[in-house]
């Protein structure tokens, strides 16, 4: 039976045999993983059934212990049940895989191998999840390429059911997950014949039920637990053998063969390298490389790593083996070395028969993705030729600190000549990534080549680098590493020639293909010279197209695509021109086809007229290019020098350890050196219509547009188009206003704009501030920006925190994050800096406030002109208000030992110092600012007692001016993963802010739903609408009673969302905030967020509403309904978002039931609120009517 | 009983009321509704070949916005396999309506490219549509454009849908041209097999307060009838092409003048949407009843008697109360001059 070739990645490998051969999915969201959940959840939508005929359920859970927990459930109770994860998601399983295993029930975890959050969090590929999990009882199997996840994914259900032991079935993140590959794909057939029928029979046997009920789980005893745990030695010890019998039966039904352990190399081999996952590739590359070449060597590739079987170990080692390098994918400091290393160890020692030992060293590498080439693997066998090399080793970066690195030769390769290797440098959303996987597909099915996709993102949201490598050729491809040598290299993207080395892997005689505005014979003088320079000596084939042109002329708008892709194919020659367009068109067929044949069409325009404007370009010998300006500017700290302006240049991997801090800790307000220019236009101040409201100020996601008050005598020599104007303030009269872009920081989201209320009265088109060209501004505005920055902050004391204008005088201490062009989270972040930031310490949950908040290499949190800001720290995802919770904790223990120390000094500092400090009322900025004085007058006559109380009231000090504690998170972590520690925090009554960034979704991780979703919305998980309504969190809360409640949507009123900030922060007790977020997920231009803010209100979907408790005190209602009822249908609202308005597309019957179920939640919610507005407070609802009545 | 039958397009129809292109035509429970109240043709709610082009658009657009760009959430929305965006649906509707009822089912349809207009006829055909409307609501802005260049348009749209089809095509007009009577000659000399008379172009009004334009939609009453008399009036027995009356019908009295000018059918849609789908069946006996006490024996009998061509001073129309003369008699023909 002829088997389909498929070019797909890793992770629809794993789905694809996953959801053919289970009955329920359980599963969280945690990248890498979480596209298998997705192809399960979509599959079933469609309807496709298992090998068995029945669609496989899909849940999704409120987090991985959930998933874990649900999918144990099923399984005891008889389903064939997998889930996939990775990470801290694997290790939230933990208690559920000791169970699981200890229960001898067969499942599959397919996991995406994923770092350990430890000093930092990363999403990219190691096996320290995997190790954390090695003692559960589980097996672990290990897959090292996208052919390998398919067949393996299949070996480790069939073994699992034979052995009972449950499977964790790994291969790694991004680099085999995310990785485009050309394989065979299994059919339903391979799968029946290697699913044994009995083996399902006897599962369904042993499970819960009350038609044969067993009991299990109970509670064991001294005298017996420790043989009860014994009983289970004969499932482990049958394990590998049963591994291998599978292994042999997948081998005789489709030809490939796998083996517990897998040698590769010389017969005679002396130097062998043991390693598992995607790493194993390359190794395997290189010692072919090798051995043709006459050495000595070999790869042990490691699969079965749990039961680790010493006899199948011992059994691949040559007997010629000299030395051994053991490699781990995963740092276990505080062990004697790293877990395959002593696993080795342990196994020569125990199986090796008396030969003597051969010498054995362990090493890592590659940890969270760092690479691992074929110059490496020859590092570590060049090591192991020494008479003495290192042990516990590292390699694959410099470490200068404890010298454990080894070095290689960054030019050595392995890479098959007849291989082409392509570079493309994309803008994220431009298609060029989509465009390449289409490229792996059409050359991977219609040619006989093989072929490899593998790309790179960027850590920002808007303006995002994405590098697509691409490999094809004759030979399979192992090359599990990214190309440094390139064939042909595409820069789609103008301005990245100036921001890092384009060319650096070009070798000599490549193609360059630029997408440029400049025409084939005028381009060349634009050019920086370091790539003309490279150009020219590497004597490449430099053509250029103006892809933008073409794509306007087409309607594909920003979307240069399948232009840039027709160019590539023409140019490549791997298929002739024609046969490559019509390819091209038939995937855009594919791909686009179902968003309506106008999309079809202006793709297919675009492509006809590409080649048309594809121009080769005959150089000049003449260096004449603009020098490339600096990645930071020269007055740039040392800290981002040396760390920051390298990672922005793509040279991160030549930082070495010692520049790096050692426990995770970086300072703050680096962004501002990162001068982005992605703004294609930019906000154009009109001083005169301005009315100085300040509503383009509290909008803006990115801090890119701020006003200042000031004296005129602050105006000195002002850059010559520096804008001021007099303050339209009654307390400033006779100061200057001026309001100040950014333009190299701004993102272009025009939110400003949406967001003035002024219209020009002889051209409404006109507002005050209004979007223009960014490139002609750039130099002037740059000073203006500077010489604002310069500029004196209006004092604090003096403004009024209840008004808007006041409040966007406060300098906001959140900047130029890595957001969405036009988030909605952000302008709330960007407040409590402004109200609270110089006093603010925040725990931040994982999701899109974690990423933009601390994403290196740039962070946006900073600090005011006396070195005072937000100080932030991102722990996990789940423990974000118990971990602010403890700040709180440690706060105020600080702030009672300083007030009982205060107490024994009071004779040598003066009492009435003591009693100010005491007693200091801090609820206003003034309050704040004279209790700082007071300390530091406290800290002066400290200096000079000298006891130890004195020394211990100097630390503590500062912490007698008050502090202002927050988590922040999305939806994610309030309404699912985090909601028990949240609860829990509420209830504590402790002096907390929760700040909630409603989105509705999971955002971080690609829309996932959540419980904050709405009904009728379409999410990952929630393909047919989420059928349930939206999970009412602001109630919740309240129930407790002395909890501080408030829903606010900026776009609807600001003013409103100042107050109950600043109330929420004046409660003493536990205070969340619920704050409406448009997002890029709800599927509209973000200019129009604040407009749909505002529609989510009027329509009664998000209606707004503070508990105030401290209102409890005066006798008054503590709810305030802070909306008026609903005014326009819900549809007027949802229909402006494609995640309403794609399910009314294809499934209009079940939108439509959908909309009126939402619309009476709507008005239902309103009521409620409505009627909790008017409660009573004192007596019955009767006796207030008659008071009234007295009244009148 | 008088006989309420006519003839519109080659359709044999009972009555002359039908009702016009409209969201109540959307739904099939509606249309078998108008049926039972005696409606006798309706025309479906308008297939926009620019609507599809929006929504499809704008659906690749948001779909695509921030696709492949961070590696976490390398897209933000799961893949559902169909949209339904195309006409699709509009065809299913037509099949599904055909089914429903006994009266004819006209297709409307509204585009934008040539290509699009023949594409989206071919398909209103296939699906068994009685009769096509072709819904030209174009509203030149291009100063650049002259008025000869717009009808050229519109008249090589009408020969290439005529040469496209087989089933009869209405033209649907708004009233601004500069020879209502010359446009009319050349589309019927073009093709179409009636001209329905006339479209009503929605305009935007100005919100003062928010300084924005804001659409304006206001349904039609009987006083915009008079215009659509008058033209009917005027073109009657002057073209070969049947006429139909829209825009203004709301009563008995407005259906027997829209008769006497010469339209053949009177289409409703405001009446319909205001005072209901039963409205009809009221209205037909307002007509019965005024037909027999004005002894009218059929429709047909009245239809065109009061148009340019038959009454006694075509002034009437012609300058329509252009001027006023003291004495009236001096613009009123002499009795007894033929």
């Amino acid at each position: 039976m002829q088997r389909r070739k498929v070019t797909i990645d890793g992770n629809e490998a794993a789905a694809y045999v996953a959801h053919k051969v289970s009955e329920v999915i359980a599963i969280y969201p945690i990248t890498p993983s979480s596209p298998m959940g997705e192809w399960s959840d979509q599959w079933s939508a469609e309807g496709r059934p298992n090998i068995w005929g029945t669609v496989p359920t899909v849940i999704e859970m409120q987090s991985e212990a959930g998933a874990a927990a649900a999918l144990h459930g099923a399984i005891q109770a008889g389903a064939l049940a997998a889930t996939f994860t990775s990470a801290q998601g694997l290790l939230l399983k933990i208690p559920t895989m000791y169970k699981v295993a200890g229960e001898l029930t067969p499942t599959v975890f397919h996991i995406a191998a994923r770092t350990v959050a430890t000093h930092a969090l990363s999403i990219f590929c190691d096996h320290s999840d995997i190790m954390a999990v090695r003692q559960t009882g589980f097996a672990i199997l290990a897959s090292n390429s996208v052919q390998e996840v398919m067949d393996q994914a299949l070996i480790a259900t069939a073994a699992s059911l034979e052995s009972r032991i449950p499977f964790v079935h790994f291969f790694d993140g991004f680099r085999t997950t995310h990785e485009v590959n050309k394989i065979e794909q299994l059919t339903e057939d391979d799968l029946r014949a290697m699913i044994d029928d009995d083996l399902v029979r006897r599962h369904r046997q042993r499970a819960m039920t009350p038609d044969r009920p067993v009991l299990r789980g109970t509670s064991q005893n001294p005298d017996h637990f420790f043989q009860a745990r014994e009983a289970a030695n004969p499932y482990y010890l049958a394990c590998p053998t049963i591994v291998q019998n599978v292994m042999d039966k997948f081998a005789a039904l489709t030809g490939r063969h796998y083996h517990l352990f897998d040698y590769v190399g010389a017969p005679d081999a002396e130097r062998v390298i043991v390693l598992m996952g995607s790493s194993a590739e390359t190794a395997h590359e290189t010692v072919e490389y090798l051995v043709e070449r006459g050495e000595k060597v070999g790869v042990i590739k490691v699969r079965l790593f749990r039961p680790f079987s010493v006899e199948h170990f011992i059994k691949v080692l040559p007997p010629t083996v000299k030395a051994i390098a053991v490699l781990d994918r995963t740092k276990e400091p505080g062990a004697i070395g790293e877990p395959l290393y002593l696993d080795v160890i342990t196994a020569l020692h125990e199986g090796y028969d008396g030969r003597p030992l051969p010498r054995v060293i362990g090493g890592r590498y590659g940890l969270s993705s760092k690479e691992f080439t074929p110059a490496m693997v020859k590092a570590v066998f060049d090591e192991l030729a020494k008479p003495n090399p290192k042990n516990h080793f590292t390699v694959g970066i410099y470490d200068d600190v404890t010298h454990t690195s080894l070095e290689w030769d960054p030019e050595f390769s392995t890479e098959d000549p007849r291989t082409i290797r392509c570079l493309f440098y994309g803008l994220g959303a431009d298609g060029t990534v989509g465009a390449n996987k289409n490229s792996i597909k059409i050359i991977g099915e219609e040619t006989d080549n093989y072929a490899q996709g593998y790309f790179v993102y960027d850590s920002k949201k808007a303006g995002a680098v994405t590098v697509s490598h691409l490999r094809f050729g004759p030979k399979p491809i192992r090359s599990t590493y990214l190309i440094s040598k390139a064939n042909f290299i595409a820069c789609h993207q103008f301005v990245f020639l100036e921001r890092f080395d384009v060319l650096k892997a070009a070798v000599p005689g490549a193609v360059f293909l630029l997408n440029s505005p400049y025409p084939a014979d005028q381009v060349w003088d634009h050019i920086p010279r370091n790539i003309q320079e490279q150009i020219i000596r590497k004597k490449l084939k430099f053509y250029v197209i103006d892809g933008y042109e073409v794509a306007k002329k087409t309607g594909m708008g920003q979307r240069i695509n399948t232009i840039m892709q027709t160019c590539f194919f023409a140019i490549s020659g791997v298929l002739p021109r024609e046969e490559a367009i019509q390819k091209i068109k038939d995937a855009i067929r594919d791909t686009y086809g179902r968003r309506g044949e106008a999309v079809v069409q202006k793709n297919f325009a675009a492509v006809d007229a590409a080649l048309d404007h594809l121009h080769e370009v005959h150089y000049p010998e003449r260096i004449t290019g603009p020098e490339p300006p600096p990645t930071v500017s020269p007055k740039a700290p040392e800290f981002v020098q040396k760390i920051v302006a390298p990672i922005i240049r793509g040279e991160g991997d030549l930082i070495p350890v010692s520049a790096m801090p050692p426990d995770g800790t970086f300072p703050t307000g680096t962004a501002a050196w990162e001068k982005r220019n992605i703004a294609l236009e930019v906000p154009v101040w009109d001083e005169k219509l301005c009315i100085q409201c300040g509503k383009c100020v509290i909008v803006c996601p990115h801090a890119t547009i701020r006003s200042k008050v000031y004296e005129k005598s602050a105006l000195v020599n002002p850059p010559p188009t520096f804008k001021a104007v007099p303050a339209r303030w009654k307390e400033f009269k006779d100061m200057l206003y001026t309001l100040q872009v950014a333009v190299e920081d701004c993102t272009g989201c025009a939110l400003c704009v949406a967001a003035c209320p002024v219209k020009d009265k002889s051209n409404v088109k006109r507002r005050a501030v209004n979007m223009a060209p960014q490139i002609p501004l750039r130099e002037q505005e740059r000073a203006n920006w500077e010489y604002f920055l310069k500029l004196p902050n209006v004092d604090r004391d003096l403004l009024k925190p209840s008004v808007i204008k006041d409040t966007q005088l406060f300098q906001p201490l959140f900047e130029f994050s890595g957001a969405c062009t036009g988030c909605g989270e952000t302008p709330y972040v960007k407040l409590v800096t402004q109200l609270f930031g110089d006093r603010a310490i925040i725990g931040n949950a994982t999701g899109c406030s974690s990423i933009y908040g601390g994403n290196l290499p740039t962070t946006p949190y900073t600090v005011d002109e006396e070195g005072r800001g937000p100080t932030w720290n991102n722990s996990l995802f789940e423990d974000c208000a118990e971990f602010s919770l403890g700040f709180r904790l440690a706060i105020d223990q600080h702030n009672r030992h300083a007030r009982d120390l205060l107490a024994v000094l009071a004779p040598q500092i003066g009492e009435e110092l003591v009693r100010e400090l005491l007693e200091a009322d801090q609820f206003t900025e003034a309050g704040i600012r004279a209790q700082r004085q007071r300390v530091k007058l406290l800290k002066e006559k400290l200096a000079a007692i000298d006891s130890p109380e004195a020394r211990r009231l100097m630390l503590v000090a500062d912490y007698l001016v008050k502090k202002s504690v927050w988590a922040f998170g999305g939806d994610g972590w309030a309404y699912d993963i985090g909601y028990g520690g949240l609860d829990h925090v509420l209830s504590t009554g402790r002096n907390i802010n929760i700040l909630v960034l409603d989105t509705e979704v999971y955002s971080n991780t690609g829309g996932q739903m959540s419980k904050a979703t709405p009904r009728g919305a379409v999410a990952k998980f929630a393909a047919g609408g989420k059928p349930t309504g939206k999970k009412d969190l602001a109630m919740m809360a309240l129930q407790y009673g002395n909890v501080y409640v408030g829903r606010v949507a900026m776009g609807y009123n600001d003013a409103h969302t100042v107050k109950t900030f600043l109330e929420a922060e004046a409660h003493d007790g536990p205070s969340i905030i619920i704050a409406y977020s448009h997002c890029i997920a709800h599927g509209y231009d973000m200019v129009y967020g604040l407009d749909q803010q505002k529609a989510a209100v009027e329509s009664g979907h998000f209606p707004l509403f503070r508990y105030d408790p401290s209102l409890l005190a005066q006798g008054k209602n503590p709810f305030q309904l802070d909306s008026k009822a609903p005014s326009i249908p819900l549809e007027k609202y949802a229909y402006n978002e494609t995640r309403f308005t794609m399910l009314a597309r294809s499934d209009p019957e079940g939108a439509r039931r959908l909309l009126e179920a939402a619309q009476r939640d709507a008005q239902l919610r309103f009521k409620l609120y409505e009627h909790m507005a008017s409660m009573a407070m004192n007596g019955s609802q009767k006796a207030e009517l008659a008071k009234e009545e007295k009244h009148a | 009983m008088p006989d309420l039958t006519t003839t519109y397009v080659g359709l044999k129809l009972r009555s002359p009321l039908v009702a016009s292109s409209s969201p109540l035509c959307q739904n099939i429970g509606n249309i078998l509704h108008m049926e039972d109240a005696g409606i006798a043709a309706v025309v479906l709610h308008s297939l926009f070949e620019e609507q599809i082009l929006i929504e499809s658009q704008a659906l690749d657009r948001h779909l695509s916005a921030a696709e492949e760009s961070y590696a976490e959430s390398l897209s933000y929305f799961p893949d559902l396999r169909r949209y339904n965006i195309g006409p699709d649906e509009y065809v299913e509707h037509i099949r599904r309506t055909k089914q429903a009822v006994d009266i004819p089912v006209i297709g409307s349809l509204n585009g934008v490219s040539t290509g699009g207009w023949i594409r989206y006829a071919r398909l209103i055909e296939e699906a068994g549509a009685d009769a096509l409307e072709l819904n030209i609501y174009h509203l030149p802005t291009d100063p650049s454009v002259d008025g000869a260049t717009v009808e050229r348009q519109y008249v090589e749209l009408v020969r290439h849908i005529k040469a496209s089809v087989r089933i009869p095509v209405a033209v649907k007009l708004g009233p601004y041209f500069s020879s209502i009577p010359n446009m009319a000659a050349k589309l019927d000399e073009a093709g179409a097999d009636a001209l329905v008379l006339f479209n009503r172009f929605y305009q935007p009004d100005f919100d003062l307060e928010s300084l924005e334009v804001v659409p304006n939609l206001v349904l039609s009453n009987s006083s915009e009838l008079l215009t659509r008399l008058h033209w009917v009036g005027i073109l009657y027995g002057r073209i070969r092409a049947d006429m139909a009356i829209t825009g203004g019908v709301h009563t008995a009295q407005d259906v027997l003048k829209c008769m006497m000018a010469g339209a053949k059918v009177a289409m409703m849609t405001s009446a319909l949407l205001r005072q209901g789908i039963d409205y009809a069946a009221r209205l037909e006996e307002d007509l019965i009843r005024w037909m027999e006490e004005h002894e009218y024996e059929s429709i047909r009998q009245m239809q065109g008697s009061m148009s340019a061509q038959r009454v006694a001073d075509p002034a009437a129309f012609q300058r329509a109360n252009y001027m006023r003369v003291l004495s009236s008699y001096e613009l009123r023909p002499r009795p007894g001059v033929q």
